[in-house]
């Protein structure tokens, strides 16, 4: 690797006022034609990249990206990682994404800053007792940590929550699994964007797809700002923006996309160590290590793609974190914005291949992509490289709407992610 | 967050409504005769559009009626608002 990243380059970059550090990646022309192209340069698509150059020496790829890499939903969310999901096939594929999320920055030798801080999830009504109750049963017997807490125990472990019997919202208890926490968003984007460079990946930014090319039943390239390209192999990790591209390949896509909000607070000194997520209430907050308090809401309920969102939303999810922690009462917010999330009818993803030969789809990640950012890279390299599923991701292949062997983790995992 | 001019009640705020998404999908008059991929394309699969959406809007919080809208999903501006079972007031 040249450029290593290590306490020494560090030190010896001090001496010239840290002017001489090296581009993290090129910045190509795109070439006439690759042997598979990953639109979307996002976390998603760039370990796409990364691992097809890596696991499946695929190294004459390309990663072609509307705006800037990262700009999108990477940079929009609040950071969460975590893999306690009801059903097995989710549990599968998240544990495999927490697990690489493990080791991530000694293998990219970029700093991604994860910590695992743990996700306590509340409850606030006899049903989420239940739902939270069975929810932990199945992550053990999948081998997942998670742990239930009574009233008590929550409030030891996060002594700033209102546990009060008769508030709006009274606490009856929570799960938590110690090996969730969070990342720094832009690092992840970053550290595997210069991976995938480092391994020949073209990461061509400002290029937005306009087409995608068909000759029968073979995808054969894309149509772009920058010219047309050639590929026979096509990978789309375009999140809200999936439809957009489906609709050019002449597909359909089960999917709606709507705006999906978060905000932050002014930095103040460490106040609470975990992540906190009420998904009855539709509320869940952590702190950076800036100090901001990093707050997630929920999505619009209609259709948009205005990276807005509503105000009532915001206003919603703030009547429920002044009640469950009454200290952040004069906190002020520093910055509001929203993200196009596209969802699922089961809440679940879709990494699959698609009628059209050579093109493949990574979307529906919903509301909660970011913490699979590493696993959904390897499993969709996976099954673009061999052209068929791997075993993880097998049952998030788009036919399941179709057959009805759906994934449900709406009501199961709740609402946020 | 944007006003809509409910048909029955006019102007009132986007809360007040539900969102019933994408409109004209009509229900299969056959359902017995149905495969699974015509199931799967009635139940799940959407445009999903960027730009002039055509949609379903309920005045949950006020006259409870069912109405369309035709939208631009791009800027959130709305075009026409029209009655259940009337013609769509620009080209579909």
């Amino acid at each position: 690797m040249k450029n290593k990243y290590s306490i020494f380059s560090l030190i010896k970059n001090a001496f010239s006022s840290h002017e001489n550090w090296q581009r993290a990646w090129r910045d190509p022309e795109p070439k006439k034609e690759y042997d598979a192209i990953i639109v979307g340069g996002g976390g998603h698509g760039l370990a796409t990249a990364y691992y097809l150059a890596k696991k499946h020496q695929m190294t004459n790829i390309a990663v072609v990206e509307k705006g800037w890499i990262g700009g999108g939903n990477t940079g929009r969310n609040t950071t969460i990682i975590r893999s306690n999901y009801l059903w097995d096939a989710s549990a599968g594929l998240y544990d495999h994404a927490l697990k690489i999320w493990e080791g991530l920055s000694q293998e990219l030798n970029y700093n991604v800053m994860f910590s695992q801080r743990g996700v306590m999830n509340l409850a606030h009504n006899l049903q989420d007792v239940r739902d939270l109750k069975r929810r932990t049963h199945a992550n053990r017997l999948n081998g997942i940590d998670a742990v239930w807490l009574n009233t008590d125990e929550v409030k030891k472990f996060c002594p700033i929550i209102n546990t009060s019997p008769d508030i709006r919202y009274p606490v009856l208890g929570g799960t938590l699994q110690k090996r969730a926490g969070t990342a720094r968003h832009d690092a992840v984007a970053w550290g595997y964007a210069r991976g995938a460079d480092q391994l020949g990946v073209d990461i061509i930014q400002n290029c937005e797809v306009k087409g995608i090319k068909r000759d029968g039943d073979q995808v054969i390239g894309i149509d772009t700002s920058k010219g047309y390209i050639k590929s026979k192999k096509i990978g789309v990790v375009a999140a809200g923006h999936s439809s957009v591209l489906a609709n050019m390949a002449g597909l359909k896509l089960p999917l709606e996309s709507k705006p999906l909000q978060a905000l932050v607070s002014e930095p103040v000194k460490p106040i609470i160590d975990t992540v906190v997520m009420s998904n009855a209430v539709h509320a869940y907050v952590s702190q950076s290590d800036k100090g901001e308090l990093v707050i997630g809401a929920g999505t619009d309920s209609y259709v948009s793609y205005t990276q807005k969102g509503s105000h009532n939303i915001v206003e919603e999810t703030l009547r429920a974190i002044l009640e469950l922690y009454p200290i952040f009462s004069r906190m002020k917010m520093l910055r509001q914005w929203g993200g196009i999330v596209d969802i699922c009818p089961d809440a679940s993803p879709i990494i699959s291949k698609t009628q059209v030969k050579g093109l493949y789809f990574n979307c529906g990640w919903g509301t909660g992509g970011f913490k699979a950012t590493p696993g959904s890279g390897d499993l969709f390299a996976h099954t673009i490289a061999n052209d068929e599923p791997h075993k993880l991701n097998a049952a998030f292949n788009i036919n399941r709407f179709v057959s009805g062997d759906l994934v449900d983790e709406h009501g199961a995992a709740a609402v946020a992610h | 967050m944007f006003i809509i001019n409910c048909p029955y009640c006019g102007e009132r705020d986007q809360t007040e409504f539900s969102s019933g998404g994408e409109a004209h999908i009509v229900r299969p008059k056959q359902p017995t005769e149905l495969s699974d991929d015509e199931w799967a394309e009635f139940l799940f699969m959407r445009k999903n559009i960027k730009g002039i959406q055509f949609e379903r809007w309920n005045h949950s919080h006020g006259c409870r009626k069912w109405f369309n809208v035709v939208r631009d999903t791009s800027n959130d501006k709305i075009h026409a608002v029209y009655k259940m079972g009337e013609k769509p007031p620009v080209n579909k």
